[in-house]
């Protein structure tokens, strides 16, 4: 029986690239429904009534929504090129740390992407915070799941994504190399792995698009 | 080797309180160690740095944080009694349960107790809307997890638990059982259950409590 596998995602969402990337490690073909945003299709909304968002990844007619969700379900239903750890520990730590990049360093980002000025030195040293706790987390191991790419690291994809397009809109250094080198060298580890940069989205419609999500932010300093 | 098994609880928190359940439908001993939020133990802070929490469970040394993770964690080390199902499809819909539940239905619910006049009609409403969501997975079930309690009813203890207790504080009646006759008979149901009523809070404590917490809301209103 033919596998039916649909992913519905827009070209630029960091949580579909998470499934993205997954279904490309696991070697999974599937059919993707590109969406737009402001105009969702009646499908995307009968799949996701509560949140109404991409990613939703649709196997043979069940719908699974929240990427996170998602990539523990690619995880356990195809078993080969593993994401998550074996000992239940070692994958507690991976979920608790997805989890803390979701809720805080996200936040923690984009608050220092669209300050200014003090205000944004202020910022950045939070954010500093949080990339204290991911350096730690990367002693020892060139990606989050050691030797190979692995579910945290894709959790954190965004990151990689996106510090270097904000740097690069803002003039400003995100990650200091001298003060979190670790975290500087997984950045590029995972931005220059051939499966993850084949599927990264255009560079230029990205700064396109994150300089116009940060323009009503500059627009208060006189 | 003798297992080292800590829970750094309160004895309030709702999050803490899934895992003394968990633990108890696993027939697991463990040391309980109660903290006072308004004055956190250094081993509290020293094993939850980030968000200077409870619960935080401690297996051998290892420290786990978040109540969702030391679920899982709970449930992928000591296999008898399983709490979340085996198939990754069933599973997958667990955890994306679980977190509406604590994304979307806690503040929805939280917020209809405690806003007044219009905002309360309107805040009523959204929870209903949550609860409509839960009443559909409840179809043809006792408990989100089928026959007996599993992962998501312990992800949703804290409704059946507080529901009541704050019905019986602002006399607001939230989940009316003409409307939601299956979550009512859920809520009866898990509350009925021995292994949870057993290590339910103390109600007058509870009741005390949430009328602390709810006065400066409901003092607004001449």
């Amino acid at each position: 029986m033919a596998e039916e596998l649909k992913l519905f995602r827009s070209w630029s969402s960091p949580f579909a690239l998470r499934a993205v990337h997954a279904l490309k490690i696991k070697g999974l073909e599937y059919e993707t429904i590109l969406e737009d945003l402001k105009n969702k299709s009646d499908k995307l909304l009968e799949y996701n009534p509560i949140y109404k968002k991409v990613p939703v990844l649709v196997h043979n007619g069940k719908p699974i929504c929240e990427s996170l969700v998602i990539l523990e379900y690619i995880d356990e239903t195809w078993k080969q090129t593993p994401l998550l750890p074996q000992d239940p520990y070692e994958k507690a730590m991976a979920r608790f740390w997805a989890k803390f990049g979701d809720d805080k360093v996200m936040q923690s980002v984009w608050t220092a992407f669209i300050s200014q000025g003090k205000d944004q030195e202020e910022a950045i040293a939070q954010a500093g915070g949080d990339f204290r706790f991911l350096e730690e987390q990367l002693k020892g191991k060139k990606f989050f799941g050691g030797e190979t790419i692995g579910y945290l690291d894709l959790a954190f994809g965004w990151f990689a994504n996106l510090t270097g397009i904000m740097e690069v809109i803002t003039g400003q250094k995100l990650v200091n190399a001298e003060e979190f080198p670790l975290l500087s060298a997984w950045i590029n580890n995972f931005a220059d792995d051939p499966v993850i940069k084949e599927l990264w989205p255009p560079h230029y419609k990205m700064v396109e698009k994150f300089q116009a999500m940060r323009e009503p932010y500059l627009k208060k300093v006189a």
